[in-house]
């Protein structure tokens, strides 16, 4: 497993959304790379015909009934958005510029 | 010392003297805010007080019992919460600015049933961001100090748990652990603390880092009130469709005093390599106090040990890449200004993040990157497995493994400044959340220089029981109860 080039790590920055400065990229390339190649053992371990684990424990997926519950009013769940006009939350328009 | 002495109390001692009426659940509330007060200044654990909540709830506490009411199983028991718990009405932030300011609108599970069995919410304590990190010094606060040497830090990520707990600055606090950061924090003060087994208790109201590795539970300062603490929380819940449909058993009779006939394993790969001599002379007393006292040693390998340390630090920011997408700047936390929409997302996430999310985020993003799942991913779920046998071949012949819970005991602040080695010091907790057991650190003995030291027990799924049995009999056998850091001056 190759050591990441700076191109590389530009393009997951952007895949994870997360703006990274000049000298974060820098860095991300030296410690993702030198992490990446510590982990590089796991590829000679013979994993043929075994499952992946999914899930810890084995999980009965329980069921519960269908019902309705109001678990909370509305000027609650708003009040910990950034930015409102009333009951709705603003963002930047999504097509074109502007809000 | 306090008015009340309660710092010196247990549960079971607090809440027999509040029903007895020897002592308000006020009065007990009072002195652990005071305390806090006085010392906190020197440890930095918490990172908000909520003193009218945690009044509001020791009036009710007083106003129960005198009116002949009986009273839950932690009435009066001060409590503080890691910040990766939501808590109704009071700031929570996962020690992220990207969440400063938020005040959730609901209490965790866990949150609910605390407060349901009585219990006093102190506020909440400090953490490294998200969860990730194993010195507080990722918090994007700030670092809290060990208090047993304030030049070195509590562990993580539940560090302001761990400190809370052994300044006595309430009486249990929860943490969450999802490769160690219950048991290494616990380790590194001198307090117990469970990791339950996966899904014993339920997540809904924590702030999730990796959701196939997650558990919440208790810190305290002996194996019985962890144990009370942890029967309080156990259990399925609804809201959590994770969380097992399974009784839960009675955690405070498992404390038998006795190990008579208990198949203790020992795993040869963890007392091999760079364990440092005193941790390890301090292990080997406490194998031979449980061989003292009748358990039968058997030594065992878990031939896939070395590789726990890749396959968790693929899988945690795998799923940690994935959960923390939620944090975009447009429902609640803090939002970058912007003049499109993908700038906003980028920008927030820049400015909200901490190093070691960012760094997290970004391997996770690179192993779950299309091309290159099969690889990372799929691969590390693949020798997860390979650690679950190791692990159900080991408890074929045992009943349960003692090893130690850290390599070291707690390093000096900036002693790991680059991030892999930050990551090797996790390797001893790290296999319990992969397979999903239960496992516990309890205080076995200390460092010529005055450090704790931390004994690991793991157990089979579900059977924490055997945590609590094995523990008691090695904090009794260390007898380090008395044994408390000098803060506020005084001892």
């Amino acid at each position: 497993m190759p050591a990441l080039t700076r191109k590389e790590v530009e393009e997951i920055a952007l895949l994870a959304r997360l703006h990274l400065g000049e000298d974060e990229l820098a860095r991300m390339e030296t410690e993702l790379g030198a992490i990446l190649e510590h982990f590089s053992s796991i590829a000679a371990v013979s994993t043929e015909g075994v499952a992946p684990m999914t899930h810890a424990v084995p999980i009965e997926c329980p069921l519960r009934s269908d019902d309705v519950v109001t678990w909370t009013d509305a000027e609650q769940g708003l009040a910990g958005a950034p930015k409102r006009e009333g009951d709705l939350i603003v963002v930047p328009a999504v097509i074109g510029g502007g809000e | 010392m306090s008015a009340s002495g309660m710092e010196r109390w247990s549960i079971a001692e607090i809440t027999r003297r509040i029903a007895a009426g020897e002592v308000t659940a006020a009065q007990i509330t009072e002195d652990a805010l005071a305390r806090i007060e006085k010392i906190d200044g020197e440890l930095d654990a918490f990172l908000a007080v909520d003193a009218a909540g945690a009044r509001s709830a020791a009036a009710g506490v007083d106003l129960l019992r005198t009116a002949g009411v009986a009273l839950g199983p932690l009435a009066g028991v001060p409590i503080a919460l890691k910040d990766m718990i939501v808590t109704k009405g009071v700031a929570t932030t996962a020690g992220s600015k990207i969440l400063e300011g938020w005040i959730p609108p609901y209490d965790a599970t866990v949150v609910d049933r605390l407060k349901a069995a009585g219990a006093v919410i102190l506020g909440k304590v400090n953490c490294d961001e998200f969860g990730m990190g194993s010195s507080t010094e990722r918090s994007a606060y700030k670092p809290t100090k060990n208090p047993w040497d304030a030049t070195r830090v509590p562990g993580g990520s539940s560090g302001g748990s761990s400190a809370a707990v052994a300044a006595a600055l309430c009486t249990a606090s929860l943490g969450t652990d999802t490769g160690g950061s219950i048991r290494q924090p616990a380790a590194f003060c001198g307090v117990v603390g469970i990791k339950p087994t996966y899904g014993r208790v339920s997540r809904w109201g924590i702030v999730a880092f990796a959701s196939s590795l997650d558990q919440v539970g208790p810190l305290a300062r002996s194996v019985a009130d962890a144990a009370a603490v942890l029967q309080v929380i156990a259990g399925h819940d609804a809201h959590d469709s994770t969380s097992l449909v399974k009784d839960v058993p009675d955690f405070a009779a498992a404390i038998t005093g006795d190990v008579k006939g208990l198949r203790v394993g020992l795993p040869k790969e963890y007392f091999a390599g760079e364990l440092d001599a005193e941790v390890r002379a301090s292990l080997d007393a406490t194998i031979a106090a449980l061989k003292d006292g009748g358990a039968e040693l058997v030594e065992v390998s878990l031939p896939h040990t070395e590789l726990a340390l890749p396959a968790y630090y693929i899988v945690a920011p795998a799923e940690a890449s994935s959960n923390l997408a939620r944090y975009d700047g447009i429902r609640y936390g803090t939002r970058a200004e912007a003049s499109d929409l993908l700038e906003l997302y980028m920008k927030t996430r820049g400015a909200g993040f901490g190093p070691e999310v960012k760094r997290r985020i970004m391997l996770g993003t690179y192993a779950l990157r299309s091309g290159y799942y099969d690889a990372y991913y799929k691969k590390a779920q693949q020798i997860r497995a390979l650690i679950k046998r190791d692990f159900d071949e080991a408890f074929a012949k045992t009943d349960v493994l003692l090893t130690p819970t850290t390599p070291t005991p707690a390093f000096e602040f900036g002693a790991k400044s680059n991030p892999l080695e930050m990551y090797l010091g996790d390797i001893f907790t790290l296999a319990c959340n992969l397979a999903g057991l239960p496992g516990m650190s309890v205080p076995c003995g200390f460092t010529a220089g005055g450090l704790p030291i931390g004994a690991q027990l793991l157990g089979k799924p579900l059977d924490e029981a055997v945590l609590f049995r094995t523990g008691a009999v090695i904090e009794s056998a260390a007898a380090l109860g008395d044994r408390r850091p000098a803060l506020g001056g005084a001892a």
